[in-house]
């Protein structure tokens, strides 16, 4: 079991009388890559600056290891920064960048030589020590503003929407750098996005955040396969909500709902049910499952987008009460040339037990919070 | 036709403009001693320039307090456009404003207001008032040019210094100075040219303790001009194209 290494408790802040952070509680364990994911305007770089010392609380405690950081000026903490736009030191070469962290704790020249060194050999830029930071690409600036934050052994590396100046592919390429690299250093990294597949394929567990509160806090796995709330999973990822109505709450661990006029039985889910009681199924598009028209199985509808992925075949299908369903499908092997004509008819249905419920919500103040995702 | 018209507009202009300090310059190697005939070359002006003491001493004493007076507005001048740049405070749009009031109003205003206080405290009137003065009028130009490259100053800059272990005054001297250091130098310059060629200001506000170069010309061409002022002129003009070249230099390495 991991440790706490650092815990942030009852924290809030306002900044002209808006709240950006609303009493939030969380602790980051030691060694770990937590992600803190929301759409822009959560507070999760305010959370950031809070936890860097550049802003401070207007109530709450943050304390690293048990020390209680909450009035420590951002200088004597054991933490470093990675800034969104990399703020390198324009008059300064990168080795000086560089070794400005360790020129600050007075170390010894050949220590510091030596250190600065191994750090722009790890980001692979030994060869642009003598370069000035607007000599190099964004990619390198990202590596030099990464090997200045990590010189000086940091318990914990802050990373403020790092990568969203890179284009899309070196973004894939720097996504695998700092995984790796923060294996190798064991240092925890505490990652702002508002990118939510970068958030799941880097991450060990993942904060969403919406208005300075926590929404759910958990492994990728969960927060895309179990989101906690209507607002998580249309963050995270396409999602197809389903109006489905409690039939029958069985008195053993399952009930069936009433989805479309079809009866499925579902295992009974964490929240209080009670028959008549209206609930959202949630189905992802890779859970759907498109059918024959002349199909016993599943929703009649139509075909009215469809788009070819490479990997996949993605389309949208118009059920005929009117409901959207988005559907992903592998190709198959067997069938290479599958594939849908506009106007064609179908059924829809999905695999059972994949699919998540979640409680009627009022939805309307979730759809607002959801529009920039 | 159409290209000519252009061509010789730009030569007029640059006629206009280089001429008059082309005939300083020739005429200060003028052997004869009217100012319309040329006499052979001589450089007898440069040498009764350099014997007339009373000359050498303005031209030091004014090199002097524009030298102090540059310096001295540029360290008020860059830390109020800090303060205006990093704090919010009451009357900041106030003292923002008034800058602005000094760089517009006439210069025999703040002449003759400026007089009007020293004489009101008794300070006598000589180095001191003069620095004064000159520091007056020299503040709001720097300021704004201090201020110009702060409003392109990346706001992370300093808490990446601050991250990495840097208190606020470590901060300022390894960061925040040199990357505002062109700035600084150019508000500088323009504080040493504006002191060392004020006349209206300097007029009233300066005694016969501390007699400055302009002020010792303009009273010379009263009397009636002599070639060594043109000595004169093409020095200066000569250090001034070397304080160019300096800055520019300095600017260029800087920027690599």
């Amino acid at each position: 079991m991991k440790q706490t290494l650092l815990s942030l408790s009852n924290l809030s802040k306002q900044f002209d009388g808006k709240t950006v952070l609303d009493s939030l509680d969380l602790e980051i364990l030691d060694g770990e890559f937590i992600t803190l994911l929301g759409p822009s305007g959560c507070g999760k770089t305010t959370l950031l600056r809070l936890m860097a010392g550049f802003e401070h609380p207007d109530t709450g405690t943050i304390t690293l290891g048990g020390e209680d950081l909450t009035h420590t000026p951002p200088e004597k903490r054991p933490l470093n920064t990675v800034f969104q736009n990399y703020a390198l030191f324009p008059h300064m070469s990168v080795f000086d960048n560089v070794a400005y962290g360790l020129k600050m704790e007075k170390r010894p020249k050949e220590e510091i030589r030596q250190r600065v060194d191994d750090a722009l050999a790890m980001v692979q830029l030994g060869e642009f020590a003598r370069r000035k930071p607007h000599q190099l690409s964004g990619g390198q600036q990202q590596r030099v503003a990464i090997a200045r934050a990590v010189i000086k052994r940091p318990k914990m590396l802050l990373l403020d929407e790092p990568l969203s100046a890179l284009d899309f592919k070196l973004r894939r390429t720097m996504q695998v750098e700092l995984k790796r690299l923060q294996r190798e250093l064991g240092i925890t990294f505490v990652f702002v996005t508002h990118d939510q597949e970068e958030a799941l394929s880097m991450s060990d567990r993942v904060v969403v955040l919406k208005d300075g509160q926590v929404q759910q806090l958990g492994t990728p796995r969960e927060v895309y396969e179990r989101p906690a709330n209507l607002f998580t999973a249309r963050f995270v990822g396409d999602t197809n909500f389903f109006a489905g109505r409690v039939d029958v709450a069985n008195g053993d661990d399952t009930i069936t709902v009433d989805v479309f006029g079809l009866k499925r039985t579902f295992p009974k889910p964490d929240f209080q049910v009670a028959a008549g009681q209206l609930l959202h199924v949630l189905l992802r598009p890779e859970d759907i499952r498109v059918l024959a028209p002349n199909d016993d199985d599943g929703v009649a509808g139509k075909v009215v987008e469809r788009n070819y992925k490479g990997s996949t075949l993605d389309s949208v299908i118009h059920l005929d009460d009117g409901t959207e369903v988005l559907a992903s499908e592998f190709f198959d092997e067997d069938d290479p040339t599958f594939d849908y004509s506009l106007g064609e008819r179908v059924k829809v249905s999905w695999v059972d037990g994949w699919e998540w419920l979640l409680p009627e919500e009022n939805t309307e103040t979730e759809l607002e919070g959801a529009v920039d995702a | 036709m159409s290209r000519w018209l252009p061509r010789t507009y730009l030569t007029l202009v640059y006629l206009l403009l280089y001429v008059p300090i082309l005939v300083l310059v020739v005429f200060s190697f003028n052997d004869s001693r009217s100012g319309y005939a040329w006499g052979g070359l001589s450089l007898r002006w440069y040498e009764a320039l350099f014997n007339n003491r009373a000359m050498v001493q303005a031209m030091w004493n004014s090199l002097w307090l524009a030298l102090s007076a540059a310096t001295v507005s540029t360290v008020i001048g860059a830390l109020t456009a800090l303060a205006l740049h990093r704090y919010r405070f009451r009357g900041k749009q106030v003292l923002n404003g008034m800058l602005f009031v000094v760089m517009m109003s006439p210069e025999i205003v703040l002449a003759i207001s400026l007089l009007g206080l020293f004489l009101l405290v008794g300070l006598q009137l000589g180095y001191v008032s003069l620095l004064l003065a000159h520091v007056t009028f020299c503040l709001p130009f720097v300021v704004i040019t201090v201020m110009a490259r702060l409003s392109g100053f990346d706001e992370r800059l300093p808490e990446a210094a601050r991250d990495l272990g840097a208190s606020d005054f470590t901060m300022t001297r390894t960061v925040l100075i040199p990357v505002i250091m062109p700035a600084l130098l150019a508000g500088w310059l323009l504080g040493f040219t504006l002191s060392l060629d004020d006349v209206v200001v300097s007029t009233f506000v300066g005694g016969p303790s501390y007699e400055i170069l302009p002020l010792r010309i303009y009273s010379m061409v009263r009397v009636g001009l002599k070639p060594e002022v043109n000595a004169l002129g093409t020095l200066l003009l000569v250090f001034s194209l070397v304080m160019l070249m300096l800055s520019q230099w300095i600017l260029l390495r800087s920027k690599r």
